[in-house]
């Protein structure tokens, strides 16, 4: 095997996103995702079931297509990556499965990973990318935001040493967008339809709670979010409008909203960069795309001196590109591969890295 | 000489040469480690039968019925299988796999096989009898059904000699494809048998959360 620059293909279906990624080392050859989202669409979020199936139909064609667009043979790899979890218990067994039989066929070594710490990972892969020779420094904190998990870590170590520092409570910032949309009759996804919404609005125009900023959560909860008291709080804003037959300004809402959830994401992010003494915060995680999100963290971390690293947005979302990368950091790191024996751990603590 | 795997109930690999000899067969019947042992079974199996993928010439999928989750390990890791070792991919209903082996006991007739679909459900698939190769003929089915519905007089399979099964094994599912292979009968279609859609429901809007 390749220790140095390894050929590693990655296998992603933690959630709705069947993601197979090919890299060589932290060269990136291929980011093949395939999206069920449409097929949850009607139904305002992700259906597990519906999820998994969309999984089992598309692995092969993706397979296919990812080692096409690499210009690679199967039996060039030098090891096989798959998510063991976190995610969705049904749909990672689907992608765990696929993956040892891969493994095996090709005679190559399977390394299961975490997914939250793969995206971390995904900030290696920078080809062409700006900063593309800065390489990622330690420790960092990292704030990783999508529909299904909301986690803010420290990692000190990329393959020996990543700790979270928190998570939310509850809703994941992203199904918070998604909830919140319906509330104003905006389809799924919520986030991308938030921020159009948002457009022209006043992000000052109503206070919505900032989840466990209170003294006394802040105490119990300090690295951790909620999102849960928001969107309950903007449903009954509304209702009230509704119930004294005013209109509801849309845009006033939807600005306000994104702003609570931005405004707290980032101050608990920018909290503990400061805290901890690490001046480097890294964003993962589809909620990423929301350009406000992003502007604001440039502005948080530019006025505390900390050094922002937000990966491209094609690996932000989930894919298997940053599965591979990080197997073969961990092979680059001279790691022994998993045994066959691991499964799905759909609540996979992120201190463990590789299963 | 085929691989074959099923997690229509537990979880099975076998490995058949091309007259139907199951040269390995490796299985558990827990049905809730799919995706734990599938792996290790694959290993074991091609080990014991002292193979590497390049020697096979075929990877047969269980397309169930079956409960999902656990369905869904098997038939991604024998399609992958397939596609790593470049062989093709040949789908077996999995209810066939228990009719030969009743018919290779000896079974004559028609034959009603059934197994456990959870949630107070069954799986069923009805057999008029086997054929001059010994496959067996499937007349109706796969279908899922409340149990009673089968214990009914008026059922059109009512009076078939029933067998239920709580396993499916990979070693009967991989002589069904050699012998197929060998008769040039064809596949089962390459879908997944659920025969159940996803439990959702579409939601009727926002709920009300002010009073
Ligand atoms: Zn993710």
């Amino acid at each position: 095997m390749n220790r140095l620059d390894p050929l590693v293909l990655g296998i992603e279906t933690s959630c709705d996103e069947t993601g197979i990624g090919i890299v060589r080392g932290t060269t990136l050859l291929s980011n093949t995702i395939a999206s069920s989202m449409e097929e949850h669409a009607r139904y305002g979020g992700v259906v597990p079931e519906v999820a998994a199936r969309a999984h089992l139909e598309e692995l092969v064609p993706a397979i296919h297509a990812a080692v096409a667009e690499a210009g690679i043979r199967l039996t060039d790899l030098d090891a096989i990556a798959v998510t063991s979890g976190p995610g969705l218990a049904g749909a990672l067994m689907v992608g765990v499965g696929a993956a040892k039989a891969l493994a095996v066929a090709l005679g190559k070594p399977i390394y299961a990973v975490n997914h939250l710490v793969g995206h971390v990972g995904a900030d290696l892969l920078r080809n062409g990318a700006e900063h593309a020779d800065e390489p990622l420094e330690y420790p960092t904190i990292a704030l990783l935001v999508s529909g299904g998990h909301t986690s803010l870590l420290l990692v000190r170590d990329l393959v020996s040493d990543v700790e979270l520092l928190g998570e939310t409570i509850d809703d994941a910032a992203g199904e918070a967008f998604d909830k919140v949309a319906r509330i104003l009759g905006l389809p799924y996804p919520g986030g991308p339809e938030i921020d159009r919404a948002a457009q022209g609005g006043d992000p000052r125009a109503i206070r919505f709670p900032r989840g466990l900023s209170r003294p006394k959560d802040m105490a119990l909860h300090r690295y951790d979010f909620s999102f849960s008291g928001l969107k309950t709080s903007v449903a009954r804003w509304v209702e009230q409008r509704q119930d004294a037959g005013e209109t509801v300004p849309i845009a006033d809402v939807a600005a306000s909203f994104r702003e609570a959830v931005v405004d707290i994401l980032l101050t608990k992010a920018v909290a503990a960069c400061v805290d901890l003494g690490v001046p480097r915060l890294l964003l993962g995680g589809g909620v990423i795309a929301n350009a406000r999100l992003r502007a604001l963290a440039e502005e948080r971390t530019t006025a505390a001196g900390i050094a922002l690293r937000i990966p491209p947005l094609s690996l932000c979302t989930d894919n298997g590109a940053m599965i591979a990368a990080l197997g073969a950091q961990l092979i680059i790191a001279g790691h022994e591969p998993s045994t066959l024996g691991f499964g799905a751990d759909s609540t996979l603590p992120v201190s463990e890295i590789q299963v | 000489m085929l691989l074959a795997i099923d997690t229509s109930a537990g979880t099975s690999v076998a490995v058949v040469d091309h007259r139907g000899h199951v040269l390995a067969e490796r299985s558990t019947d827990d049905t809730m480690r799919h995706a734990e042992v599938v792996g290790q079974l694959i290993e074991d199996c091609l080990r014991e039968a002292g193979l590497d993928a390049g020697a096979l010439t075929g990877v047969v999928g269980g397309m169930g019925p079956g409960p999902f989750t656990g369905l869904r390990v098997g038939i991604a890791a024998a399609r992958v299988f397939a596609l790593g070792a470049s062989r093709p991919f040949l789908p077996v209903i999995s209810h066939d796999a228990i009719a030969w082996g009743r018919y290779q006991a000896g079974h004559t007739g028609g034959l009603l096989i059934v197994t456990d679909a959870r949630r107070r459900e069954v799986y069923w698939s009805a057999y008029s009898g086997s054929d001059a190769a010994g496959l067996p003929v499937r007349s109706d089915g796969p279908g899922v059904a409340k149990p009673d519905v089968l214990l009914g007089e008026d059922w059109a399979h009512a009076r078939l000699p029933r067998f239920d099964a709580a396993a499916v094994s990979a070693g009967e599912l991989g002589r069904v494809a050699a012998r197929r292979l060998f008769e040039g009968h064809p596949f089962a279609a390459d879908e997944a048998l659920y025969l159940r859609s996803p439990d959702v429901t579409i939601s009727a809007g926002p709920k009300r959360v002010s009073r």
